[in-house]
């Protein structure tokens, strides 16, 4: 146990729509527009919160559970989630594989929602999202893998805490392939630009979009909520794994932490504003190219 | 120093997977230039401490030629016989990866179990120089274009050139220079077979080389 580890839990949940307001503030820099306002998704999500929402005949409870299960699953990875040298508030050996396992329950719940609206359109989107993901996770549990065995340990708090600055760049090939097929993963997962535009509504492009089309108001609100938190997550994890600043002094380690995290925003918002989405049949590709350096990760740290 | 010759190899391996792994020509045929480049750096690097003028210059003169003449024999030779994509290969790209992961691995298994002559400046080399032959090798048998072949031949001259470099070191520089040489005349060769053959045929496709036409 860690108390202070509520301290990252209360950050994440306050800070994770802000990420996405700088990605979209990137964006629009180098787009040279002014873009949204930094807190444009707490508005969004207020708002939603506010209003009544609307079910189909054709659905059932599975509609409703969808949006809020998937964000408890989310909020359950949370206090598993160190943040560089801190720990998080639990930690037990191969508590990653929890964490993994929230986060597939949450898409798991987010796919039979949108199966259950009966619409071959949200079909579709979900036939799309669990291929990919069954992709991704590969490359993900991998990646992690790497690291804990070059730290000699498979829980996160002890992974994130042990990886130092030393230890890095003894491994430093090891440990940036790993990062590279991290944050793919991280914006495949995300639904981020190389592999879903979170901007378009078109629908033979869609992927995480299509899914939660038929949800309205609240439940449209805590999917928004959701999947900031989502992007915290997969962006803690990827940030743990490249950012070896592991000092005494807990102040310097949480705010090399949080500019961190704000790095990657802007770094996701620099990709989306530079690259175009993949075509469909490309993205299984990419996938498995990340799990191509997760593995020879892994082989160099075995050796 | 080894630090930085597992970074050169590690490259080494990113090009071969992206090799297996990309279906446009001209982004393969850069994608060998620039492997010809590390490789360029690889003997400077093994030998830091007792650099001599003859190594600067192999190094240099390997590097052009990979990174400069193949690519334009390349180049004019896509241009000429008019194809930009490797349309159905015979293993997919996916399935290649993920073949290309099998021989990383069986590349890493042999390797520890083969002693070698004299101790190597990394444990890397060896693995590096099998899986970069076997991808040479496995390119040239998946691969319907003719060009994609000769990709695969140069990188399978690549990993033995790995092997050569880092492995025995003091290779005669008159066999160095064959073994270029080689290399060199067998690109230019199968630059002019692919306008050959594109002539004759309308495409590059070797599959359809079986069949006879008066």
């Amino acid at each position: 146990m860690n108390p202070w580890g509520f301290v990252q839990v209360a950050l994440a949940l306050l800070l994770s729509p802000l990420l996405i307001g700088v990605i979209n503030r990137t964006k629009a820099f180098v787009a040279g527009r002014r873009g949204t306002p930094l807190l444009q998704l707490y508005h969004d999500a207020a708002k939603l919160l506010r209003k009544g929402a609307v079910y189909s005949r054709t659905t059932t409870w599975v509609f409703r559970a969808g949006p809020i299960v998937a964000l408890a699953a989310t909020l359950g990875t949370l206090p598993f989630l160190p943040a560089g040298g801190l720990r998080a508030v639990l930690w037990f050996d191969g508590d990653l594989l929890v964490v993994i396992a929230l986060l597939g329950v949450a898409r798991f719940l987010t796919v039979l929602a949108a199966l259950d609206t009966g619409s071959s359109f949200e079909g579709m989107g979900a036939s799309r999202e669990v291929t990919f993901s069954a992709l991704a996770e590969p490359a993900l549990l991998l990646g992690l893998a790497a690291m804990g065995r070059e730290v000699g340990s498979l829980s996160l708090s002890d992974m994130s805490s042990g990886l130092t600055a030393a230890k890095w760049f003894q491994a430093a090939p090891a440990m940036m392939l790993a990062a590279a097929a991290l944050l793919v993963v991280f914006l495949a997962e995300n639904a981020r630009v190389p592999v879903d535009d979170p901007n378009t509504h078109l629908e033979l492009t869609m992927i995480h979009e299509v899914m939660v089309l038929d949800h309205g108001g609240p439940d449209f609100g805590v999917i928004l909520y959701g999947s900031a938190l989502k992007l915290w997550v997969l962006g803690t994890l990827l940030v743990n794994a490249s950012l070896p600043v592991r000092t005494s002094s807990v102040a310097i380690d949480a705010a090399a932490f949080l500019a961190g995290m704000l790095a990657l925003a802007v770094l996701t918002g620099l990709i989306e504003s530079a690259m175009a989405r993949l075509r469909l049949a490309h993205i299984p590709q990419l996938l498995v190219g990340a799990t191509a350096l997760s593995v020879l990760a892994i082989i160099l740290v075995l050796r | 120093m080894t630090n930085l010759i597992e970074v050169v190899l590690v490259l080494v391996v990113l090009t071969d997977f992206f090799l297996l792994g990309s279906s446009r020509l001209a982004a393969c045929i850069r994608i060998v230039a620039i492997q010809g480049v590390v490789l360029g750096t690889l003997p400077v690097l093994g030998h830091l401490d007792n650099l001599t003028l003859r190594l600067v210059f192999l190094a240099v003169g390997s590097a052009a030629l990979k990174a400069v003449v193949f690519p334009i024999l390349l180049f004019r030779a896509m241009r000429e016989a008019n194809v930009r994509h490797e349309i159905e290969p015979f293993v997919g790209f996916i399935a290649s990866i993920l073949i290309g992961l099998g021989s990383l691995a069986v590349s890493v298994w042999v390797a520890s179990r083969i002693t070698l002559p004299r101790p190597v400046v990394s444990s890397l080399v060896l693995p590096v120089a099998l899986f970069t032959i076997l991808a040479g090798l496995f390119v040239i048998v998946s691969r319907r274009k003719a060009l994609t072949q000769v990709l695969g031949y140069i990188v399978l001259e690549n990993g033995i050139y790995v092997f050569g470099m880092v492995l025995v070191g003091e290779i005669p520089m008159l066999v160095e220079l064959g073994a270029l040489l080689d290399a060199f005349v067998a690109v230019l060769v199968m630059g002019i077979a692919i306008d050959h053959i594109s002539r004759s045929y309308d495409h590059i496709d070797v599959d359809e080389l079986d069949t006879l036409r008066g």
